[in-house]
C-alpha cells in the first residue's frame, strides 16, 4: 500500500526506513550466517573418505640451509614466526645428528594429520576435530583455549594465539586465545591445488615433499612409498600419521 | 554423643570485615589480571608454546583436588558412621564448594576465550577426559549442595547417609578423572601412567584434610569456639596416614618409570637435574609434604602439640604446590622424544628444556582464586549454620565409642 507524497508526516520515510532496515537485518542475517556457516564448514561437508591426505617427505632431499616451506606456509596462511617462545609455527625444520655416526638431516615437522589424532581425543568441546579426508583441523568457533590438545599432541605440532593478530589470510582464519596448527592447505586442497609447502619446495627447494592420496594404491605418494621404507614418527604410539618420512 | 548445636559466626568485629574486605579485594586484583591476560593476550604470562599450561594451572589442580579432599571428614561421618565428626560434616562440604569454586575460577579465567565458556558447557566431545571432568566438577558441585542441604534441614536429615554414600563415591571418580587428565597423555614421558588416578586421590585426601584441619582450627580459635584435643587429634592422625599415601603412591609412579629404560632421562630430569623440579620434588614433595610433617605428627615430644599440627598441615599444603608444580610444569618443560635416537634442535625449542618463569598476572590470578574458596568460606559460616557451638571432647564419647 503506498501513500500520496503529500501525506507522508516529516520523519515518516526516516522510519519507514529504519523498519525496513530492521527487517531486512532479520531476514538477512540468518542468511548471511548460514552462508558464512557454510563457508566455513563447506570444506567438511566436501570432504571425502574415499580419499585420505598425505605427505612424504625425502630426508635424503631436505637440506638445512633450506626453509622454503616454512616461508611459503608463512606467507600463505599469515603466522609470523619473530623468534619468540609465543610466536606460532605452524612447521618447522628441524635439524638431526645420529650422536654415533655424527650424519645429519633435515626434515621439516608439522602436523602428522593422525588417523587417531589424540588432539581430536582430547578436545572438550569438539572443536579439534578430522575431516572425512584425514585433515586434522581446530573449527576456531568453538576452540575454548584451553590448550589441552597442546599437551596430548606427541609432535609439538600446535600454537596457541598469544595477541591480537593482524594481516590474515581469508582462508586462513585466526584468532587470539585459540589453538592452531597446518591445517594442510585444505583450503587449497578443496580448489584442487596442493599445500604451498609441498609447492614451494619444489619450486625453490630440492623436491623433498610429496602430496598425495594414501588411499589410492595408484598414487604417486603410493607408488614412492612402495619403493622404499617410510618411517612414521613415534610410531610406537600408533597414531597412524598422514605424514610419512623416508631417509631417517 | 548429644545432638550437635550449629550457630552462625557473628562476624561484627573488625577483624572479620577485615579479613573479607582483604579477600575481596584479592578476588578483585585477580579478575582485573585475568581481564588483562583477555584483553592483550597470554603474552603477557609465562605460558608460551612449549609450556602451554602453568602456574594458573597448578593452583586450580591443587585447589580442585582439595576440594574434593576436605569432604574426607564429612565422608567419614556420613559414609563409615563415625558420629565424632557429625559436627564438622557441614564445615567439610562447604569448603569442598568453596575450594572447587575457586579452582574453577582460575581454570576458567586462564582460557584462551574464557567468554566461550557456554560454548564449554554446550559442546561435549565425551571421548574427552577434560569434557569428563566438566561434568564431574558441575555434578560434585550439585551432590555436595544437596548433602549440606540434607544435614541442615531437619525433615532431610534421614537422606544424610545416602547422599553422603553418593558424594563419597562421586569425590573418587572426580579425582580419578583430574588425575586422568594427565595420566591420559601418551605423549609425554612424565604422564602416561593409570597410576596417576589413585595418586591424585591420595594428593586429594591429603591435601584436603590439611586444609580442613587449619580451617576448623582459625574457625575456633577466632570465634572463641573450644575444639577439644582428642578430636583434633583423631583429624590430625587421619592426616598422617594420608601424607604417607601420597609418599607411597609417589614411589610406587617413579620406581615404575625408573624400571624402564625410556623413561630414565625423563625421571632423571625431575628428580634431579631439572631445575627447579628436583629441588621442588626432594625438598618440597618429599620432605615438606610427607616426611616433616609426619615428624610433627608423631614425634613422641610434638604429639600433643597444636602448633606442630598447624606446621604439618601448612608444609603438607607448601609441599602439595610443589608436587603439583613438578608434575604440571615439569611434565611439560621436559623435551618431547620426537625422533629417537637423534639429536635435535629447531626454531621451536625442538631437544631443548623449555624454560618457564610465571608472571605476575599467573601469581595474582591464583592467589585471586585462593582467596576467593576462603571468602566463600568466611561469608557462608557467617550466613548459615555451618559451624557447631562447641566440639570441646564429651568425656562420655573419648575412648573407643564410635
Amino acid at each position: 500500500m503506498t501513500e500520496p507524497e503529500g501525506s507522508r508526516q516529516p520523519d515518516a520515510g526516516r522510519r519507514r526506513f529504519l523498519t525496513g532496515a530492521a527487517m531486512s537485518t532479520l531476514l538477512l542475517a540468518p542468511g548471511v550466517s548460514l552462508i558464512t556457516y557454510a563457508a566455513g564448514r563447506g570444506a567438511t561437508a566436501g570432504a571425502s573418505s574415499r580419499v585420505r591426505w598425505g605427505l612424504l617427505i625425502d630426508a635424503n632431499k631436505c637440506t638445512d640451509s633450506c626453509n622454503a616451506c616454512v616461508t611459503a606456509c608463512s606467507t600463505t596462511n599469515g603466522w609470523k614466526n619473530l623468534g619468540r617462545p609465543t610466536d606460532p609455527q605452524w612447521i618447522r625444520k628441524v635439524s638431526l645428528t645420529d650422536p654415533e655416526s655424527g650424519i645429519t638431516r633435515s626434515v621439516p615437522m608439522l602436523c602428522q594429520h593422525c588417523a587417531e589424532p589424540p588432539c581430536v581425543d582430547v578436545c572438550p568441546t569438539g572443536a579439534s576435530f578430522k575431516r572425512a579426508d584425514g585433515i586434522v583441523l581446530v573449527d576456531r568457533h568453538i576452540c575454548i583455549g584451553c590448550r589441552y590438545c597442546m599437551l596430548a599432541c606427541p609432535y609439538k605440532a600446535r600454537s596457541f594465539v598469544h595477541e591480537d593478530v593482524t594481516d590474515q589470510e581469508p582462508n586462513s582464519p585466526r584468532g587470539k586465545g585459540t589453538v592452531e596448527s597446518c591445517n594442510l592447505c585444505a583450503p587449497r586442497i578443496d580448489a584442487g591445488g596442493i599445500p604451498a609447502c609441498v609447492e614451494a619446495c619444489a619450486r625453490d627447494g630440492y623436491g623433498a615433499m610429496m602430496f598425495g592420496d594414501l588411499n589410492d594404491p595408484n598414487s604417486a605418494l603410493r607408488r614412492q612409498l612402495a619403493k622404499y621404507p617410510a618411517a612414521q614418527l613415534r610410531a610406537d604410539l600408533q597414531l597412524d600419521p598422514g605424514v610419512r618420512y623416508q631417509g631417517l | 554423643m548429644n545432638e550437635a548445636r550449629f550457630r552462625q559466626v557473628i562476624g561484627q568485629s573488625p577483624a572479620y570485615w577485615g579479613g573479607a574486605a582483604l579477600l575481596a579485594l584479592l578476588v578483585l586484583a585477580g579478575v582485573m589480571a585475568a581481564h588483562r591476560m583477555e584483553e592483550l593476550g597470554h603474552i603477557i604470562t609465562g605460558m608460551d608454546n612449549q609450556v602451554a599450561w602453568g602456574l594458573p594451572h597448578v593452583f586450580a589442580v591443587f585447589l580442585i583436588v582439595a576440594a574434593s579432599g576436605s569432604l574426607n571428614v564429612a565422608s567419614v561421618a556420613s559414609v563409615f558412621s563415625r558420629v565424632e565428626y557429625k559436627p564438622l560434616a557441614r564445615l567439610s562440604g562447604l569448603l569442598a564448594i568453596a575450594l572447587l569454586v575457586g579452582g574453577l575460577a582460575i581454570l576458567v579465567l586462564d582460557l584462551g576465550r574464557p567468554d566461550r565458556i557456554g560454548v564449554a558447557m554446550t559442546h561435549y566431545n565425551f571421548r574427552s577426559i577434560f569434557a569428563w571432568n566438566i561434568l564431574l566438577y558441575t555434578g560434585f558441585l550439585s551432590i555436595t549442595a544437596l548433602y549440606l542441604w540434607v544435614q541442615m534441614e531437619a525433615r532431610l536429615n534421614g537422606y544424610t547417609r545416602s547422599v553422603g554414600t553418593a558424594a563419597f563415591l562421586w569425590r573418587l571418580i572426580l579425582t580419578t578423572g583430574t588425575g586422568s587428565i594427565f595420566g591420559f597423555l601418551v605423549a609425554r614421558d612424565a604422564w602416561d601412567a593409570a597410576i596417576m588416578a589413585p595418586l591424585f586421590i591420595a594428593m586429594s585426601l591429603s591435601f584436603g584434610q590439611a586444609i580442613f584441619i587449619l580451617v576448623l582450627m582459625a574457625a575456633c580459635r577466632w570465634t572463641g569456639r573450644p575444639l577439644g584435643d582428642a578430636l583434633l587429634q583423631r583429624l590430625k592422625n587421619l592426616l598422617g596416614i594420608l601424607a604417607a599415601a601420597v609418599l607411597y603412591f609417589l614411589m610406587a609412579f617413579h620406581l615404575t618409570k625408573l624400571y624402564e629404560a625410556k623413561y630414565h632421562a625423563v625421571e632423571h630430569f625431575l628428580l634431579a637435574s631439572g631445575r627447579p623440579y628436583g629441588l621442588l620434588f626432594w625438598f618440597g614433595a618429599v620432605f615438606l609434604g610427607g616426611v616433616l610433617p609426619l615428624a610433627l605428627f608423631y614425634l613422641p615430644a610434638l604429639r600433643a602439640s597444636r602448633r606442630a599440627i598447624v606446621a604439618g598441615a601448612l608444609a603438607i599444603i607448601a609441599g602439595g604446590l610443589a608436587l603439583v608444580y613438578v608434575i604440571i610444569i615439569g611434565g611439560q618443560a621436559y623435551p618431547l622424544t620426537i625422533f629417537p635416537g637423534w639429536k635435535v634442535s629447531s626454531s621451536f625449542a625442538d631437544g631443548v628444556v623449555n624454560a618457564y618463569a610465571p608472571s605476575l598476572p599467573e601469581w595474582v590470578l591464583a592467589a585471586g582464586g585462593t582467596a576467593l574458596a576462603l571468602l566463600i568460606v568466611l561469608l557462608a559460616v557467617r550466613l548459615l549454620r555451618f559451624l557447631p557451638e562447641s566440639l570441646a571432647d564429651d568425656p562420655a564419647d573419648s575412648g573407643a565409642r564410635h
